[in-house]
């Protein structure tokens, strides 16, 4: 154990950390300036390896993105394996060096971690916990922020990674251009903050897709939320995954999408920005204190409400 | 031609609507179309066609979900041979969270039975093969569309000599309760939107007598908006000189004979039984059942199951009357209430091709 802890582990992150890591004390020491972000995410994919990325870039950005949401950069963070029994060297070595690659782009350090190996069925390939501390850049960013008239922006198109997922597990001949958006969304958000854009809310579309963010800044503020089915950015192969399926696209899990709310006087400006980072990003709607819940205008007037989802994403039967 | 977006293209189903409306204006009702398949009341929901046809239209549901249609006794039998001991129990989609009389499979699954809800029916054969030492049974569901692929998992089982693997079969039939429907004299329907993926299995013919013995058109159409609307046109427009045809909308995957292969398959292995559906009772030669030569991997019987189980329905659940269409959702006192999909009282609310979650899912409060 204490040879993988050398020689692949610290090996892997000996240049974003390493130093803090060999010293191998029971904590690092850490030195930050400003106010703190700090925030925590497991990671569970299968496959490990997708069109777009794996396990290791997904375990750095999630965290990143998540601290990067309340307009925070990320300095430090932690790494705890969970490993089955028999898990290969090679795959384990690629998982990690994804991770530090992402840290690297990203100028964050991985100063600490653990690593448990647990016999084979116990848990599926390997798990990855980060925990990240970052910098806090912009304050007040959050669903506190949130108020009426405030202009709903995304990031780029939806439901790709979740796409990507389900279909390797499917074993489906997919089409090359369906790539997992995964991807660390610190450039943008920085981007934005240098721009002069003041974020009232930021959310990445994970798990739950832009279904659950509309919902749960829904429910958050108060106020109910309208957004425009044609403004949202789907790609063919989504939508044809989805209608195999019977899934919706906006439930779909996004690694490197995000809604964005800002005042009106903010809304061009964002999105010029957003724009340089992805074509796909547009305007999509608005917070409003006369409606409520999630509400879906089609391109032909009529409306409908987005619910968040419910539970496991079966495909449907008939 | 792109088969997604021009079927959902809004000037065409704007257009449609214009149509409808104009054809509609001299009729003295809004006309009743049921739309048979759960699929369906999804795409009308989810893409809120009601409102660009109301007052002309009004879309009844119809009890073409495999999930809402099962009977308690059925999902009770689910349970029991789920609970046993060294079974794998192997089904489709939402049926794991259909309350039973006592519980249900996913409560059983909580309590540590392995209880898998696969992505695809073959995933029973890998299961199989991959566990010799457990039994592993297959709770196959579903109409037309899905009973080949249980026929297809049977015949590589049997041609493979997998043999821990059993079924419980309980597909069911589109004709026969569209009969039972069309009978009732209770139920006020003008014209019926047909199945589209069911009816690439069993083709537009299987539908003919039916149209023309009950005096009513049906209108076989895909799932996507431009679908639906070109074929509530037709229907209307059918109503309107009385004719009685069958409309093949669906052309692009719906020949007049269906998939003669796949329906030989499933006679290989199967035969036509009586079914008790939730909602129209029992009706005759309306479900399948293996065929007496294959008793050796019918689950019903290999594990004797205990016969007269005591089945309850909860009592204040109306989803029998939406499944025979002189119900709506909201009539009922508990929708979105004590019911909901989080934690749903019957089946209608459970499956995601349910008229109860469907409402709930896109019409819950006005808007
Ligand atoms: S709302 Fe619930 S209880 Fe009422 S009919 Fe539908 S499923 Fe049954």
């Amino acid at each position: 154990m204490e040879a993988l802890i050398n020689s692949v582990i610290f090996e892997a992150f000996s240049e974003v950390g390493g130093e803090i890591l060999k010293q191998a004390n029971d904590s690092a020491i850490l030195n930050l300036s400003s106010p703190l972000a700090f925030s925590t995410d497991s990671f569970v994919v299968s496959p490990l390896f997708f069109a777009g990325g794996d396990i290791g870039k997904i375990a750095a950005c999630g965290t990143i993105n998540d601290l990067a949401m309340v307009g925070a950069r990320a300095k430090y963070l932690s790494c705890a394996l969970i490993l089955e029994e028999g898990l290969l060297l090679g795959t384990l070595k690629a998982v990690l060096a994804s991770l530090a690659s992402e840290c690297a782009k990203a100028g964050v350090k991985v100063v600490c971690g653990d690593t448990k190996v647990l016999p084979r069925g116990k848990c599926d390939s390997m798990f990855i916990n980060t925990s990240g501390v970052a910098e806090v850049l912009c304050e007040g960013v959050g669903v506190q922020s949130l108020k009426d008239g405030a202009k709903l922006l995304l990031s780029g198109d939806i439901g790709r990674h979740g796409a990507v997922v389900l279909s390797a597990r499917e074993e489906f001949e997919i089409s090359a251009d369906l790539k997992s958006d995964c991807k660390s969304l610190l450039g943008v958000v920085m981007a934005l903050i240098e721009a002069g854009v003041k974020p009232l809310c930021m959310r990445d579309a994970t798990r739950g897709g832009l279904s659950a963010v509309l919902n749960e800044l829904s429910r958050a503020s108060g106020l109910g939320v309208v957004v425009r089915e044609a403004d949202i950015a789907i790609s063919d192969e989504v939508l044809g995954i989805c209608e195999i399926f019977g899934f919706e696209p906006f439930e779909l899990a996004n690694e490197g999408t995000f809604v964005l709310a800002v005042s009106p006087d903010d809304e061009q400006k964002a999105l010029e920005v957003l724009r340089k980072f992805n074509p796909f990003a547009a305007y999509i709607g608005e917070l409003s204190v006369r409606r409520s819940g999630v509400i879906l205008q089609s391109r032909y007037g009529t409306q409908r409400f987005l619910e968040p989802p419910k539970g496991e994403l079966l495909p449907r039967i008939c | 031609m792109d088969l997604i977006n021009d079927y959902r293209n809004s000037e065409l189903i704007l257009a449609l609507a214009k149509q409808i409306k104009a054809e509609a204006a001299t009729l003295s009702r809004p006309i009743n179309i049921m739309e048979i398949c759960g699929g369906h009341t999804h795409s009308i929901m989810k893409f809120a066609l009601g409102e660009l046809v109301e007052g002309v239209v009004n879309f009844i549901h119809g009890p073409g979900c495999p999930v809402c249609i099962m009977p308690v006794s059925r999902i009770d039998e689910a349970c029991e041979l789920a609970s046993m001991q060294g079974v794998i129990f192997c089904t489709l989609a939402d049926m794991l969270r259909v309350p039973g009389s006592h519980t249900s499979l996913l409560k059983l699954r909580g309590l540590g039975h392995d209880i898998r809800a696969l992505y695809t029916p073959l995933d029973a054969l890998k299961i199989a093969r991959q566990n010799p030492d457990k039994n592993v049974i297959f709770f196959a569901i579903g109409f037309e569309t899905t009973t080949p692929m249980s026929a297809v998992i049977i015949q590589k089982a049997l041609d493979e000599g997998v043999k821990n693997l059993y079924f419980h079969i309980n597909h069911v039939t589109v004709p026969a309760p569209l009969r039972a429907i069309m009978a009732d004299k209770n139920v006020n329907i003008d014209g019926f939107l047909g199945p589209s993926h069911v009816s690439v299995i069993v083709g537009s013919n299987a539908y003919k007598e039916l149209a023309l013995e009950f005096k009513r058109p049906i209108a076989i159409s895909g799932f996507e908006p431009v679908d639906v609307m070109a074929s509530v046109l037709n229907l209307i427009r059918q109503h309107k000189r009385a004719s009685f045809e069958v409309f093949n909308e669906y052309k692009r995957a719906v020949s007049a004979q269906g998939n003669v292969k796949a329906k030989e398959l499933v006679a290989k292995y199967m035969r036509p039984c009586t079914f008790e559906w939730r909602g129209l009772g029992e009706i005759d030669d309306s479900g399948l059942c293996l065929k007496d030569e294959y008793v050796s991997i019918d689950a019903r019987r290999v594990f004797a199951l205990q016969k007269e189980q005591a089945t309850k329905e909860a009592k204040a659940c109306i989803c029998g009357q939406i499944l025979r269409g002189v119900s709506k959702p909201p009539e009922c006192a508990l929708f979105a209430k004590a019911c909901t999909p989080n934690s749903p009282v019957g089946a209608c609310m459970v499956s995601s091709e349910g008229a109860c979650a469907a409402y709930y899912k896109y019409q819950r409060r006005g808007a």
